[in-house]
């Protein structure tokens, strides 16, 4: 499970990337081949599609840089097995892009210590091993201000995959924005316990609608929840990618990744012979995160709201977890005056204020 | 009332694909032949429903497409086990593994397309009945097509002689070849009208449900449908209570967290299993006790003509 991989960051990822790593030598463009590793087929039109996206803007960014990529290698030894053939054609620099790698590249740069490899959303790192994700949840409180300003009777529906951290942190930074923009709107959550399943995506969506909500957002792989939403006329805000070809008239915005960022940067880096491992998490302020084009309904007046709230998280003024915050019971949670650190909000298992629905225990 | 009608109405909506999966099942197994390649079947038909519509902007033909797609299925899987006598077990898992990887490799390029499919059609007169109108006649032509299949399919196994005759090669083909019925026959061109029926089951899901192609989108309905066909005991109006059965207790946990409620939806989803197993549990039970139960006696059993007893 590609992103099931956060829950387990908190614990021992920003304990161990303490420890700093020396510079790599500069590597020449021609001689990096990097090799790319997705869990999925670069025409999922989510995830994987994203990371192929990046793939590309980096070549265009360094033509002189030729990259490879496989598609659809699960997260067991045939990753191992993959990563070792890339690296004996040449690869200087690979990029596994799913949680589930991380014990196989760990493994693999064990044994090639002279070749950089970057994992996706891992918390495990070597001298040649860096990891990278993005702050999506600051793009997520953006799309929660457009839907909170979108709605008309408060009531807002969420379509959720998995009760895990990554998911229950999109919701509440979601949740935020839509009460930063509407204190009276509540965001109801339906779980499907799948992360792709069109047809119980959309009868989910279809019993939010019948419930009453007026926007709908969600975090699951497909477009059927945007599809639902154009068919009985709900607005939507979508996820991964810009989902309007779903949803051309109710498609509010999304919020997308932008790998493209991490991979120009990090061939850079190796050219320039600048490359240590680190541990990447890039927000706004880095442009890794971002929302889709607006829809046509979305009034310049809300746009501008998200600009100020965008500069605010850009600058550094602010975050969507600082305090005060309070869970659904009303309890403050984060103090006025202090902010969530990293680590809690990786290990999220609680609803802010706002948010109905129960987190199966 | 009001809680009743949207959840009968998304029982008959997401039972569908679950319900030609399993008619198309009991079609083939009641000439003794198992496939167990329903989730396979189901995603090529789903794929090919989809790819054909999207090229000739024609649902109809998107389903006849998947149709073709499950019988060349159904042939394929006819010859290794009535031809060749091969294990039907494994033909079906095969079948299931090479339909998610055939479809996910050939459904790439219509990731994220986006097509008109098959529109909501509601029947005159019938959709203004009181609960069952709106829950039953307020759909796509396709699920109209599941009722008259599943009519169809009980007059045809009880009322003519070719059900007979499909029903004594899965019963006692020894019997059936002394009857003068061929046995490969039958058994070939049922397993490929049954596979015919699951794949548009999967059309159903790609062309009118949600009108989009996902990799692995049936997400284990062909399970579910095999086990039906058990809970059914081979017969096709329980086929129906129980696709609907599925797919109402889904529609009902989905209703339940909208409206806010605490029932944990996990108990909820795996009441339609309970049931399954209660009702092998049932049948082994009262097995031999002078009940006559629709299953198969031949079932999964190659036949070898020349043999004896």
């Amino acid at each position: 499970m590609r992103r099931f991989g956060w829950l387990l960051v908190l614990v021992l990822g920003f304990t161990m990337c303490g420890a700093a790593y020396a510079a790599f030598p500069p590597i020449p463009a021609e001689e990096i081949n990097p090799g790319f590793v997705y869990i999925g087929p670069i025409g999922d039109g989510g995830w994987t599609f994203m990371h192929e996206k990046g793939r590309l803007e980096m070549e265009e960014k360094y033509p002189g840089v030729k990259s490879v990529f496989v598609e659809s290698i699960p997260e067991s030894h045939d990753a191992a097995r993959v990563f070792e053939t890339m690296i004996r054609n040449g690869s200087k620099v690979i990029f596994g892009t799913t949680f589930g790698y991380m014990d196989f590249i760990l493994e693999v740069a064990n044994k090639y210590p002279d070749v950089i490899f970057m994992h996706c959303s891992g918390y495990k790192d070597a001298p040649n091993m860096g990891t990278y994700f993005g702050r999506m949840y600051q793009a997520r409180y953006l799309s929660g201000l457009v839907a909170g300003k979108m709605t008309k009777n408060n009531k807002i529906g969420f379509v959720g995959a998995h009760p895990i951290p990554e998911v229950i942190r999109g919701i509440n930074s979601f949740t935020r924005g839509v009460r930063r923009a509407n204190p009276d709107a509540e965001v109801q959550v339906i779980w499907i316990f799948s992360w792709l399943d069109p047809a119980k995506e959309k009868e989910a969506a279809k019993a939010l609608i019948d419930s009453g909500v007026d926007v709908l957002a969600m975090h699951a792989d497909t477009g059927a929840t945007p599809q639902a939403a154009e068919e009985a006329g709900v607005y939507v805000v979508g996820y991964n990618n810009d989902m309007s070809a779903y949803a051309p008239t109710k498609h509010l915005t999304a919020p997308i990744w932008d790998w493209g960022m991490v991979y120009k940067e990090t061939i850079g880096q190796v050219i320039d012979g600048t490359w240590a491992p680190k541990h990447i998490w890039y927000g706004l302020k880095e442009g890794m995160v971002g929302l889709a084009p607006y829809g046509k309904d979305v009034p310049d007046s809300v746009k501008e709201l998200v600009e100020e709230e965008k500069a605010r998280i850009v600058s550094g003024e602010w975050d969507v977890f600082y305090g005060p915050v309070k869970d659904q019971s009303g309890e403050v949670r984060v103090p006025e005056g202090s902010a969530m650190t990293d680590a809690e909000m990786l290990s999220m298992n609680w609803f802010v204020e706002g948010v109905k629905g129960e987190l199966p225990q | 009332m009001e809680i009743l009608v949207p959840i009968l109405t998304a029982a008959v909506r997401s039972g569908t694909p679950i319900l030609y999966a399993t008619l198309g099942e009991i079609v083939t197994e009641k000439g003794g032949i198992l496939n167990l390649g329903l989730e396979g079947i189901m995603l090529l038909g789903a794929y090919a429903g989809f790819a054909v519509s999207y090229s000739t902007g024609n649902p109809w033909l998107g389903v006849a497409g998947a149709f073709c797609v499950g019988m060349i299925l159904g042939l394929v899987h006819s010859f290794i086990c009535v031809t060749l006598k091969g294990n039907q077990v494994v033909s079906g898992l095969a079948m299931t593994m090479f339909g998610t990887g055939a479809s996910s490799i050939l459904g790439r390029d219509y990731v994220g397309v986006t097509i008109e499919g098959l529109h909501r059609f509601p029947i005159p007169l019938l959709s203004d009945i009181p609960v069952v109108g709106p829950a039953f006649f307020r759909h796509d032509a396709l699920i109209y097509c599941s009722y008259g299949l599943v009519v169809f399919l009980c007059w045809f196994f009880t009322s003519t002689r070719q059900g007979l005759y499909l029903r004594a090669t899965g019963d006692n083909p020894r019997a059936a070849d002394a009857m003068g019925i061929s046995v490969a026959r039958t058994r070939y061109f049922y397993t490929m009208i049954g596979a015919g029926i699951v794949a548009v089951g999967g059309a159903h899901m790609s062309v009118a449900y949600t009108k989009m192609w996902a990799e692995h989108m049936t997400a284990g309905r062909g399970w579910i449908a095999v086990a039906l066909v058990i809970f059914a005991i081979w017969h096709p109006a329980r086929a129906a209570f129980g696709a609907y059965l599925f797919g109402g207790v889904e529609a009902f946990q989905l209703r339940l967290q909208a409206a806010g409620t605490t029932i944990p939806a996990p108990i909820l989803m795996m009441l339609p299993y309970l049931m399954t197993i209660a009702v092998l549990l049932f049948i082994s039970i009262r097995k031999g006790k002078g009940i006559i139960f629709g299953a198969p006696a031949a079932l999964g059993l190659p036949f070898f003509r020349e043999e004896r007893d």
